[in-house]
């Protein structure tokens, strides 16, 4: 793999999304359709085939009224690093080498042409990101036009998902490269989601780098997986050791609580996998 | 030579080994997957020169700046732009511009009705044949003496479109200029009844530390969307307060610091019961009552009379310690910001809740200050030679409007859309001509179905939407204007805009289609009709007109993308909190819904981000983002409590016939445990008719469902729900 920049050190990009602050407004799923030439059919109601990049998941703390609280929660591709940087569910089980790990930037690749449509990713990934063409895509009569060169549209039979706006990370490279060979800035590279967050809640950057506002958030351990020294903030799944690099922000219990999997008789924020499989 | 069982066996299975072992199958298999997936219908997007170009997004009142990537000739993305909307957020239907722009319901070319109304049988005509045929219908009316029976409905009447507009009504001789209603109709009395300032509310949200909202969905399109979250975000940042006030969890509820689930349509009595705290317990900002406010005392004797906590504590279904916690968390922050106006802002509402609002406002000292509310004057930038009616048009002019808007009767209202549509059922021969600009009332307004009836009734209805719209589909001529991507118009702010704003939407792209700017259309209309009408267009095109309007703005404009007035600093000069007005309409009912004990149920609509409901449809992008379970399939949900579920022996996800006084629809069962038991909700924004497969049919249309509810004090259409009954299907 072609890799330039290679005099700069590994980066880590990753999120930050302050769950306190999200709406559910879905800019961000928007803004990623519209920037990822995200197809859509007429009837998008089946959610399992409704492809979505990004999706806001809605939770409940299922108190009855007026107890009852709501939270959003928007779900990208989690770039998981795996318990050994590269190991990522998705990419261990990947046949084609369509999907991989870079290890100069943490971001879980995915190469159309290079996808024969197994869905074996789609089994292994824990956090559903991962979408299958059934269909060519269509756009109704016109609407092709405003189609972006960045991203290619994808056919049918291959699986898509969220690349964290690689497209935006390769014009940010390229032109800090010609610009001297200079590290990228923060406000150069940023997800299309995060650019349309109206509430601010998304922070996207290098989790290696303590300039980024997205280290100085979570405080990443790098030696116990990149947990966040952060008490408020997540990772959804987190004792599966996927070691992902979206981090979440909740002042509230429920929600933190909610990230995980728990069985009844054990203490919720209990580090580690469950009982048994240690 | 014989095969025998030992040769065949060796043949097969060296044959599958060596078959699986060399690399033909995998290539093939490679190669034919590769060459399936490169079937010519898979667009490849053109590459090109990369360009922005910023405007501004018409397509709520917020106004918010966008910037447009293109990609040579064609726009590929719409993006916030950092100078106005702060950091650069941006809402969803404000991505989804381009797909309106580029999308298949656009009108092509100017159309004429043939067949029915409502079959969609166009014939396409030339521009020419457009306008004359406008020009010669309205001149027909004119000459036979009824000018005034022509009616014009804008979605706003700010800006230099609607004000050519309403230059060409006067000049033609019609005082029948309509705005589609709006909270902004109830703000617009409250500033003009209790400050004598004739304009709007300017909030400042940014500043206040407390933010109090009768149900105004500030997450979910109040006011200037993005403008509006970001300041409740900035309000978490430095711990501020939200107290949201609404029987639904709402968006907004979710993310407040308090939740009151107030009864619905008690509003004002709990603004009232906050008010009686405040001043019971003397946490008034008695430095600006003693300088600005009038009817002080008549004020605080109606609320120590009427509106005690106990007693507001049974009316409003929130308790009188919460009350008197709220009112003294409010009256004890630095600056507090009581806001008015429903979910989006889409009903003027109750003109007594809008007061009782302003006034917690004013008690607190909070009018006219940072973090308070501003009485905005109207823009005053548009400065034209005054129109010289003919005696045609003086005629028409001194005739009553149709809606009986400003006069005796309802002294506070400007825009009474809601009986113009009475008017033409009940008096068919009062309107023989509508003129519609950007506005979707067939579908838009309450009960929907009667307005369409409306319509029937009018002999000559001209629209001039840029999309196949339910009142487009309703048209005798569709006269289509440029999307706000293709055109230059002024667009001034008045969504809450605490600094006095000018937007400036100008050409992302050049104009796909034989469309026309609706400004240019206006002055052609007028110099194509004889007399007095054509003398008022001075100006060659609309171009001409804009430019001379914005002056030595339009430099800065070009440049920025908008203009703002920094100098605005005008202090209250007097507040009237009670005075015989005040206090008649303080005494008058509050609106209530229609329906009676036959109906059990409260139907409310609800306002989300996620669903257009004003003029522009919703985009199949922002459809995808529904949740399934506010749309399944092409059925509509209605949300109500599990526990009134249960009552009725009914569960989630069932098909249910909701019926209301003004009709019934099939939807389906949502049971969300944050709407209030009693209380049924369902959202506005679906339900279409018009437009294409990725929207027309989906859901049900709430305005099918509800009807104008005139607000006692005003006049106002002060609908907030319906009584409602819910059968098993």
């Amino acid at each position: 793999m072609k890799q330039t920049q290679t005099q700069h050190r590994p980066k880590r990009y990753g999120m930050a999304i302050d769950l306190d602050k999200c709406t559910g407004c879905g800019s961000c799923m928007v803004a990623c359709f519209a920037e990822n030439n995200v197809p859509f059919r007429q009837d998008e109601t089946n959610k399992l085939l409704s492809i979505t990049w990004l999706r806001v998941y809605r939770i409940t703390n299922n108190k009855k009224f007026p107890h009852t609280e709501v939270c959003y929660i928007p779900r990208p591709c989690q770039h998981c690093a795996g318990q050994h940087e590269g190991h990522s569910p998705c990419v261990s089980v990947c046949p084609a080498t369509a999907t991989d790990y870079s290890i100069y930037t943490g971001i879980v690749s995915q190469i159309y042409t290079r996808c024969f449509g197994c869905r074996y990713c789609m089994v292994a990934c824990p956090y559903h990101v991962r979408y299958f063409n059934w269909w060519d895509p269509v756009w109704p009569a016109g609407m092709e036009r405003y189609l972006s060169p960045n991203v290619s549209p994808r056919m049918r039979g291959v699986v898509e998902k969220c690349s964290f706006c690689f497209h935006r990370y390769q014009l940010a490279r390229d032109k800090a490269y010609t610009e001297g060979k200079r590290e990228i800035r923060e406000q150069e590279y940023q997800t299309a989601c995060a650019q349309a967050c109206p509430a601010g809640a998304i922070v996207f950057g290098d989790l290696n780098e303590p300039r980024h506002a997205v280290n100085r958030i979570v405080q990443p351990d790098p030696d116990n997986h990149y947990k966040a020294r952060n008490p408020s903030a997540f990772r959804l799944l987190e004792r599966l050791g996927t070691d992902p690099k979206v981090y979440y922000l909740s002042s509230r219990e429920w929600v933190r609580e909610a990230g995980d999997n728990y069985l009844a008789d054990e203490q919720p924020g209990a580090l580690g996998p469950p009982r048994g499989q240690g | 030579m014989k095969l025998s069982r030992r040769c065949f066996l060796s043949f097969v299975i060296g044959g599958a080994a060596g078959t699986t072992l060399s690399p033909l199958p995998w290539k093939m298999m490679d190669d034919v997957a590769i060459w399936s997936q490169n079937w010519p219908w898979t667009p490849v997007p053109p590459d090109g020169e990369y360009t922005y170009v910023q405007s501004t997004c018409t397509l709520c009142p917020g106004h918010c700046g966008i910037l447009v990537r293109k990609v040579d000739a064609r726009a590929v993305k719409i993006e916030g732009r950092k100078e106005n909307s702060l950091e650069g957020g941006i809402c969803p239907l404000g991505l989804s511009g381009l797909q309106l722009l580029y999308g298949p319901t656009r009108i092509q070319a100017p159309l004429k009705r043939v067949g029915e109304r409502g079959q969609g049988h166009w014939q396409t005509i030339t521009w020419k044949q457009a306008i004359d045929e406008v020009a010669g219908k309205l001149t027909e009316i004119r000459t036979r003496g009824n000018p005034q029976s022509v009616a014009c409905l804008v979605p706003t009447d700010a800006g230099t479109v609607p004000q050519l507009l309403q230059r060409l009504m006067t000049a033609y001789g019609s005082p029948n200029f309509l705005r589609m209603p709006s909270a902004d109709d109830a703000y617009q009395a409250v500033l003009r009844l209790t400050q004598g300032v004739e304009g709007y509310a300017g909030l400042d949200v940014e500043n206040a530390d407390f933010i109090l909202s009768f149900g105004s969905a500030l997450l979910d399109g109040y006011g200037a969307p993005v403008r509006m979250i970001r300041a409740v975000s900035r309000l978490k940042e430095q711990k501020g307060t939200l107290v949201q006030i609404e029987p639904r969890l709402s968006d907004t509820a979710a993310k407040a610091d308090t939740w009151l689930p107030v009864k619905p349509g008690t509003e004002v009595d709990l603004a009232l019961g906050l008010a009686h705290v405040i001043i019971d317990r003397d946490l008034v900002d008695a430095g600006f009552i003693t300088a600005h406010v009038e009817g002080f005392d008549a004020f605080a004797m109606m609320v120590r009379e009427r509106y005690a906590p106990q007693a507001v504590a049974e009316t409003t279904g929130i308790d009188a310690e919460t009350i008197v916690r709220v009112a003294r968390a409010f009256a004890g922050a630095r600056r507090p910001l009581a806001l008015y106006g429903r979910g989006k802002g889409q009903t003027p509402g109750s003109l007594k809740e809008a007061l009782a609002v302003h006034a917690l406002n004013a008690l607190v000292g909070g009018i006219d200050r940072q973090g308070g509310v501003m009485g905005m004057p109207a823009h005053d930038y548009i400065h034209w030679p005054e129109v010289m009616p003919d005696a045609a048009a003086s005629a028409g002019l001194r005739a009553p409007r149709l809606d009986d808007a400003g006069g005796d009767r309802f002294p506070h209202a400007r825009h009474m859309v809601h009986r113009l549509i009475d008017k033409a059922l009940e008096a068919p021969g009062d309107i023989q001509a509508l003129l519609v600009t950007e506005a979707n009332p067939c579908h838009n307004l309450p009960d929907a179905s009667r307005v369409k009836a409306a319509f029937d009734n009018i002999p000559f209805v001209v629209s001039f939407s840029s999309f196949m719209d339910e009142t487009a589909m309703q048209a005798d001529l569709v006269l289509p204007n440029h999307v706000y991507l293709e055109r230059y118009e002024d667009v001034p702010v008045q969504a809450g805009a605490a600094k006095p704003t000018i937007g400036l939407c100008r050409p992302a792209v050049a104009p796909l289609y034989n469309t026309r700017h609706l400004g240019d259309v206006i002055i052609q209309i007028a110099k194509a009709m004889p007399g007095g009408v054509a003398d008022a267009f001075p100006w060659r095109n609309y171009e001409a007109c804009l430019r001379e309007t914005l002056g030595y703005r339009w430099e800065t404009m070009h440049r920025k993308g908008f203009w703002v007035d920094e100098g605005f600093g005008a202090a209250a000069d007097s507040f009237v909190l009670m005075d015989d007005t005040l206090g008649a309409i303080f005494m008058a009912d509050s609106p209530v819904p229609a329906g009676d004990a036959a109906y059990p149920l409260l139907l409310v609509p609800y306002d989300s981000i996620r669903l257009a409901s004003r003029y522009a449809g919703n985009p199949p992008f922002m459809v995808k983002t529904l949740e399934d379970t506010v749309l399944q399939g092409q059925e509509g949900f209605v949300e109500i409590n599990p526990d009134t579920a249960a009552e009725q022996g009914l569960h989630q996800g069932q098909m249910v016939v909701l019926t209301t006084p003004v009709g019934e629809a099939r939807v389906r069962l949502h049971l969300n445990e944050g709407t209030m038991p009693g209380l049924a909700a369902m959202p506005r924004g679906l339900g279409h008719t018009a437009y294409d497969g990725y929207l027309a049919g989906k859901g049900v249309n709430i305005n099918q469902l509800i009807g104008a509810v005139q607000d006692p004090a005003s006049g106002l259409d002060a609908v907030w729900g319906i009584r409602a009954k819910l059968t098993k299907v």
